[in-house]
This record gives structure tokens, C-alpha cells and sequence, in this order.
């Protein structure tokens, strides 16, 4: 999780054997990004926080089974992300699962602003309200949508990798992360062109 | 096909463009159409530093120390915490 060649370096040996200082070792290296992602995936700290804690002590009991058939890192994430997944299930029954494609959307139009709000100063693009409007553009993503992109775009695994932790196709990834880059890009022009006084200067 | 039908049909290869990992075919095609195509330029150009920014805002996670603290307590690991926290 931290850089998945740093994390590849811990002894899968001592791991399984339930050495404690090796695994507070894999704490150290990977809880930041654990807690990140639940964060980002939750938007709720307590819940997150129930996501960590849950994540490790299942990765703590399932490690001596862990056959490294795919990399240590991918194995947490996928951990980590069925306790999250699992989460916004008890809170919302009702969501539609991980597996339920959203690839059937031909000729589905999802709305295009075309506002160029590139030119707009590094410190608007990036001032506080603008970070918590990043993080509140992904918390309207539907669960399926979210999730690739946060494993894809902040966590920066690559296709296959997500595809692994998701256990869906390379092809649903690609297709997911586009659909979840679109929707954000379209969330952030709404708000940027608020910073740029309203100036909308074509739509379709 | 219209010019619009083009720019929508073309929208959801715009993610895999600006990753770089679409055929030479379609990239081609893709460079044409944005070359007489001011509005999907810009959003290449916005798409682009969307993820611009989350990559930016999202370079050094962090935990909360109690948050940590409540993880290592919960996992019975708090012997290991000092020691690793002055490293």
C-alpha cells in the first residue's frame, strides 16, 4: 500500500506466522492509506475508523491463509474495501452492489458544461473550500463509481491491479473510472465556474 | 453524424486518451476531432486537471494520532507503537 514495492519487502513468513512485530511493521506502512481510503469511501470518520480497525484484525487472522497469489498490497485493499463496501451496505441496504454493471448505458447523456476553468490560479484550484469540495464531489458517486476511483486516482493502483481488488474486469475498471472522472469533472465545472464569476461560456 | 453525436460518441474514450492507452486508430481519430473541436478541447483540458488535482490533494495520507492510537490499542500492538514512532 505504501508504495506496493516497499510493502512487497516484508517477510510473508514471519507475517504468517503471526509475528507481531513484523505486522505492526505493515500497520505502520499501510493504516495511513487504509484509513484514507475508508475516509474518502465513508465520508464519516467514526465509520472509517471501524472500517481500519476491522481491516487489520481480519488481515491479522487471515494471514497465515494469505497465498501470495496476488501481492500483500492488493490483498488489504481487497480487505479493506469489502469492510467499507460492507459498511454503506449496513447503513443503506438498499444500494446497488459492486457487481451490478453500469456498462448497459447506451445512449444514456449525461449533461456536459463547457466551461474552461483551467486558466483559474493554482490557489482558488486548491484553497481549503475547494479541497472539501473534491472530497464532497466523490461522496456523490454511487458506491460502484467511487470506489474505482479512489483505488485507481488516489490510491494510483494500476487497471489490472483494481480489476484484482475488485475482483471485476479490466474492462469494467476502464469503463467505471471514466464514467467517475466525467461525473467529477462535471461536479468540479459547476463549482468552478461559480469561481469564475459565473462566466459560463457555452453549454450544451 | 452531427458534430455533437461525434463529440458524445467520442466522450467516453476520453478518460482512456488522456491515460494514454488507447489504439493509435482511435487516439488518431480522437487528435482530429479535437483539433477542430474547441469545446471538447476544453473537456480534455478539464478532465485532465481533475485528476490533476485529486493526485495532487491526495499525495501524503495521514491518520490522526488517536485514530492510530486506538488501531494499535485495538490490535494489541501498543508495545510497537513508541518505538515506531521515533523512527
Amino acid at each position: 500500500m505504501s508504495s506496493a514495492k516497499d510493502i512487497e519487502a516484508f517477510s510473508l513468513d514471519a507475517l504468517r506466522a503471526g509475528d507481531r512485530a513484523e505486522f505492526s511493521r505493515l500497520v505502520e506502512a499501510t493504516s495511513a492509506k487504509t484509513y484514507r481510503l475508508a475516509v474518502k469511501m465513508l465520508n464519516d470518520p467514526q465509520d472509517a475508523e471501524d472500517v481500519l480497525q476491522e481491516t487489520y484484525l481480519k488481515a491479522y487472522r487471515h494471514l497465515k491463509d494469505f497465498d501470495g497469489r496476488s501481492s500483500l498490497s492488493t490483498w488489504l485493499y481487497r480487505i479493506a474495501t469489502n469492510e467499507a463496501l460492507m459498511q454503506l451496505r449496513k447503513r443503506r441496504p438498499d444500494i446497488i452492489s459492486i457487481d451490478e454493471p453500469v456498462e448497459t448505458t447506451e445512449g444514456e447523456k449525461e449533461p456536459v458544461q463547457i466551461i474552461d476553468w483551467c486558466c483559474l490560479p493554482e490557489d482558488v484550484l486548491l484553497s481549503g473550500e475547494t479541497r472539501a469540495r473534491l472530497d464532497g464531489a466523490i461522496s456523490h458517486l454511487p458506491h460502484n463509481l467511487r470506489i474505482v476511483f479512489l483505488l485507481r486516482d488516489i490510491e494510483d493502483l494500476s487497471t489490472h491491479e483494481t480489476a484484482e481488488v475488485l475482483n471485476i474486469s479490466e474492462v469494467a475498471v476502464k469503463t467505471r473510472l471514466s464514467r467517475a472522472r466525467l461525473r467529477l469533472r462535471e461536479e468540479l465545472s459547476g463549482y468552478y465556474s461559480e469561481r469564475l464569476g459565473g462566466k459560463i461560456y457555452e453549454s450544451r | 453524424m452531427s458534430h455533437d453525436e461525434n463529440c458524445r460518441r467520442l466522450l467516453d474514450s476520453l478518460s482512456g486518451y488522456v491515460d494514454g492507452e488507447l489504439s493509435d486508430e482511435l487516439c488518431v481519430e480522437i487528435d482530429r476531432h479535437l483539433s477542430t473541436c474547441e469545446n471538447c478541447c476544453i473537456v480534455v483540458d478539464t478532465l485532465k486537471k481533475t485528476i490533476y488535482l485529486y493526485h495532487v490533494t491526495s499525495a501524503s495520507p495521514e491518520i490522526p494520532s488517536e485514530v492510530r492510537e486506538r488501531l494499535y490499542q485495538c490490535l494489541d500492538l501498543k508495545n510497537f507503537m513508541s518505538k515506531q514512532q521515533k523512527t
